[in-house]
């Protein structure tokens, strides 16, 4: 089995064990204020982090991509117009697309 | 998605905006858990496409794709770990972060597991459904016959929908050839930006954490393995929860939802976005 599956079904399975796990731990967790405030901040840092990364760095190195940044400015230009989701991803992929068909890199 | 204290009636509306949702939707969640589970998971289940896509131009295989969307079930996680491949990182970082990614639906398993009751088989299935959207619906309805309904038909819509809309983008984006020309390469982040959109709006503290997350991640990509320092940015939030004083974060969605539904439309529109 490749590597690559191994971490698909890792993933899976730590996914869904973390689901099984809030159905069958006893409330009391929840009682912490700090618990609750972490796994409410967590997805906000990954994810924060994550579209930076994948939009300014290629592997170890910087890498401003003129067009995937203009595909992002005009995903931050959708949202602040309260575009659906899909609408968002629409508009940033086609953005990166059509500067990329008009011979920027 | 639940949100620190100042969540009132803008950022609901704007929350179920973006969740693909009109704003007239959002009054009827109350009352009609078919219909607005069934309406929210076909929505939102089409966002499989842009995984779907997104994941076969990473170099996930097409039935990789559909094993995350089918078993993961949840998408913050399931784009978290195709974009470390795509990226080149280490297999261990990026299933440690969308692990990591899943830890929520830990706290929505918490919430839920008191309304829906489920033991045995059933709690297994049950399980597999816990993700923003189903909490969402779930904690709008006004009594546990309702949640549970709730719960049924935005899970079985979010979960056909998604699952058949994951093998769409992963089958188009085979063909297409070089993902970069169709801009493939922006929908990841542009995702994970989209799915923090509702957070970023809502809270101050929000906007500290992701700053300091993009702060950590993209200072330590020069020195650290690919994958790794978007794990080590979740310490921005580690940072926030301990040193927020107790008082000011007892009135999370959770919590409050957690003292009865006398406000249940308040949960409405706090989930994660757009994407299970």
């Amino acid at each position: 089995m490749s590597g690559t599956w191994i971490a698909v079904l890792v993933t899976a399975a730590g996914c869904y064990g973390l689901k099984l796990a809030g159905l069958t731990a006893p409330q009391r967790v929840l009682a912490s204020a700090r618990v609750r405030r972490f796994a409410e901040l967590v997805p906000v840092a990954l994810l924060a982090a994550l579209a930076a990364v994948q939009s300014t760095t290629s592997g170890h190195a910087f890498d401003f991509d003129p067009a995937r940044l203009a595909g992002m400015g005009a995903a931050v230009v959708a949202l602040l117009l309260r575009a659906p989701f899909l609408v968002v991803i629409i508009v940033a992929a086609g953005t990166a697309a059509a500067l990329r068909a008009a011979g920027i890199p | 998605m639940p949100d620190g204290p100042p969540a009132n009636n803008d950022i609901e509306a704007a929350d179920i905006a973006d969740s693909g949702l009109g704003g007239e939707a959002r009054g009827a969640t109350r009352a009609r858990p078919v219909r607005d589970g069934a309406g929210l998971g076909l929505a939102v289940g089409v966002s499989g496409i842009a995984f779907g896509a997104a994941a076969v131009s990473s170099g996930l295989s097409t039935w990789q794709a559909c094993a995350l969307s089918l078993l993961a079930f949840t998408g913050a996680s399931q784009f978290a770990l195709a974009g470390v491949i795509a990226g080149g990182g280490s297999l261990l970082a990026g299933t440690a972060g969308a692990v990591l990614l899943g830890s929520r639906n830990t706290l929505y398993g918490l919430r839920l597991a008191s309304l829906l009751r489920t033991r045995g088989a059933l709690r297994l299935l049950t399980a597999l459904g816990v993700i923003d959207e189903t909490t969402a619906i779930t904690l709008a309805q006004p009594d546990p016959a309702a949640a549970r309904k709730g719960f049924a038909v935005t899970f079985c819509c979010l979960y056909l929908t998604w699952n058949l809309a994951t093998l769409a983008g992963a089958l188009g984006a085979n063909k297409l050839g070089s993902p970069q020309t169709f801009g493939l390469d922006v929908v990841g982040p542009a995702a994970f930006l989209a799915l923090i959109w509702p957070r970023l709006r809502a809270g101050g503290t929000e906007r500290l954490v992701a700053l300091g997350a993009v702060a950590i991640a993209v200072g330590m990509t020069p020195v650290l393995p690919v994958g790794v320092p978007v794990i080590l940015a979740a310490t921005a939030a580690l940072a926030a929860a301990l040193a927020a004083p107790a008082g000011s974060v007892a009135q999370t969605a959770v919590s409050s939802a957690h003292r009865g539904d006398s406000a249940p439309e308040q949960e409405s529109g706090r989930t994660e976005g757009a994407v299970p």
